[in-house]
């Protein structure tokens, strides 16, 4: 069953701009999707329309079957999470703790549940040496991994994440992409947008490419990663173990580097 | 570090990239608070006895977020501002900035406002408020993080083509190795407040213990550090796809 459907959405910014043109995209629960594209691409406005806030200019969003028109933010956010690419904009409470602990009370959970849900989320990810600090005192990859524990100890059915790793150093990244296996394996729907395919390779999932507000292709990592002249008009770069495999003429391509360093320690020189 | 060199800082977060910055454009000890042992000399000033707005005639300051630097209504006077800051007289800040603009291809936004330029625009007007300056070491904090890649790759190019025309000294500091150590005549490493490692970008990004230490070294570096310790690869470490492969196909044809 699609979680979320988009039937030709366009969408008009108040400048005349058309920042998306156009846009049919279904995604199934338990799916993990990357949208990929340049600056300017529509990824953001995008993101926006999936917990209400942009309603398109024409076409419909689908939320578990129900047009976006007809709910609120935040009917919408209590099932749709949205991590936004820049913590600055989304932490604003004055300790950690009280930041987790907003989400949950607006939600309407009870003090014990929101106060058991906050202990789980901060051992989960790894922050509760941080709980009493103040956010905007924290470092990029912890001021990312409190925004995803916050919108998590909720337990959105979607976890949506607006390039997660700008900015991020290499065990940072890390913790992302375990975070992200993790929600996979609960089976959570999972969208990521970035432009950072080296990033997103090891995760082997569905790719869409925006250009201009359209999407312009939506399949397989193998295929979309593959198509070099497609990346370039996107403004992306290939995965460099995919031009490694094309340039060595392998296929298909090596998915980490182990299999590359196997396979061709393995070739008779 | 040399002049007209190109040197990569690089290092996980709260390794001391920013803390080594502030001490090269001395907001270290001047604004900043704490103790100080040791000196920092720019192009012969000692940092700590040299006022700030002395040492920023010396020394571009570019941020990764290029809205936390610029601010005025339109480019030109944009650019113009620290001139206008330093009292140059009026002639050479018009001769300065034409010149600052023609460098960098942007002379065409001269009369737009900033804020609706793209990211790689409005990172193009912040070198160029530094270039009008005239530095001699330009100093870059992540200038691509929030860039995609075909606009990142646009800033890198234009950081080497200054290096190689001006003689500019560049100090870098960048997450994506990838994409800087092709350039880079020195890369250093920081962990934990000190130097790990520094040398030629091949050198470094192929020794031991760098995920240790925070970082990841380019996939195709990874590829052939892999192979050489498995006795497969005699050759040097090449930092770019196109010069593994080259080298790949020698060997296994």
């Amino acid at each position: 069953m699609a979680v979320i459907e988009l039937r030709d959405v366009a969408f008009r910014q108040p400048n005349g701009v058309v920042a998306l043109d156009g846009v049919s995209l279904d995604i199934d629960k338990g799916e993990v999707i990357a949208i990929v594209g340049g600056n300017g691409a529509g990824k953001t406005t995008l993101l926006k329309h999936l917990n209400g806030l942009l309603k398109p200019s024409s076409g419909t969003v689908r939320v578990f079957g129900k047009d976006t028109r007809e709910q609120s933010v935040a009917e919408l956010s209590r099932r749709v999470g949205l991590v936004f690419q820049n913590s600055d904009h989304q932490l604003f409470s004055e300790t950690a703790e009280a930041e987790v602990l907003f989400g949950l009370r607006n939600f309407g959970f009870s003090e014990d549940e929101a106060a058991k849900r906050t202990d789980e989320v901060f051992r989960y990810f790894g922050l509760e040496h941080l709980r009493k600090r103040a956010p905007l005192t924290l470092s990029g990859g912890e001021k990312k991994r409190l925004c995803i524990a916050a919108v998590t100890a909720w337990n959105p059915d979607v976890l949506v994440l607006d390039e997660p790793t700008v900015g991020q150093d290499y065990p940072s990244k890390l913790r992302i992409l375990e975070t992200i296996r993790r929600l996979m394996e609960a089976e959570k729907t999972v969208i990521v947008v970035s432009h950072d395919l080296e990033f997103l390779w090891p995760l082997w999932a569905r790719t869409v490419v925006m250009i201009a507000g359209k999407v312009v292709r939506d399949g397989d990592p193998e295929e979309v990663y593959s198509d070099s002249d497609l990346l370039e008009s996107a403004g992306l770069r290939q995965p460099q173990l995919v031009t490694i495999s094309k340039m060595l003429g392998r296929s298909p391509s090596f998915r980490n580097v182990s299999d590359a360093v196997h396979w061709l320690e393995r070739r008779e020189p | 570090m040399k002049r007209g060199e190109i040197a990569v800082l690089a290092g996980a977060s709260g390794s001391g990239k920013t803390t080594l910055l502030r001490s090269i454009n001395g907001l270290i000890p001047h604004i900043y608070p704490g103790e100080y042992t040791g000196r920092v000399v720019v192009d012969g000033l000692v940092a700590q006895e040299t006022p700030t707005y002395e040492l920023a005639k010396k020394i571009g300051f570019l941020f990764q977020n290029p809205e936390n630097q610029i601010f005025m209504f339109t480019v030109e006077r944009d650019v113009a501002f620290g001139l206008e800051n330093l009292g140059v007289p009026r002639p050479e800040i018009v001769r300065r900035v034409d010149e600052s603009l023609k460098l960098l291809g942007i002379e065409g936004l001269r009369n737009r406002s900033p804020s609706e330029l793209s990211d790689g625009q409005k990172q193009r007007v912040a070198i160029a408020g530094a270039l009008a300056m005239g530095p001699e070491l330009l100093v870059l904090d992540e200038p691509t993080s929030l860039l995609d890649p075909r606009t990142a790759d646009g800033v890198v190019a234009l950081v080497e083509r200054l290096n190689s025309e001006l003689g500019l000294s560049v100090l870098l500091v960048e997450h994506r190795l990838e994409l800087v150590a092709p350039i880079a005549d020195q890369l250093v490493i920081l962990s934990g407040g000190k130097v790990w490692k520094s040398g030629p970008p091949a050198e470094v990004l192929s020794s031991e213990g760098l995920h240790e230490v925070g970082l990841s070294p380019p996939t195709v570096v990874e590829v052939q550090r892999r192979l050489r310790e498995a006795g497969k690869w005699p050759h040097g470490i090449g930092l770019t796809v196109d010069a593994f492969c080259s080298e790949a196909k020698e060997i296994w044809r």
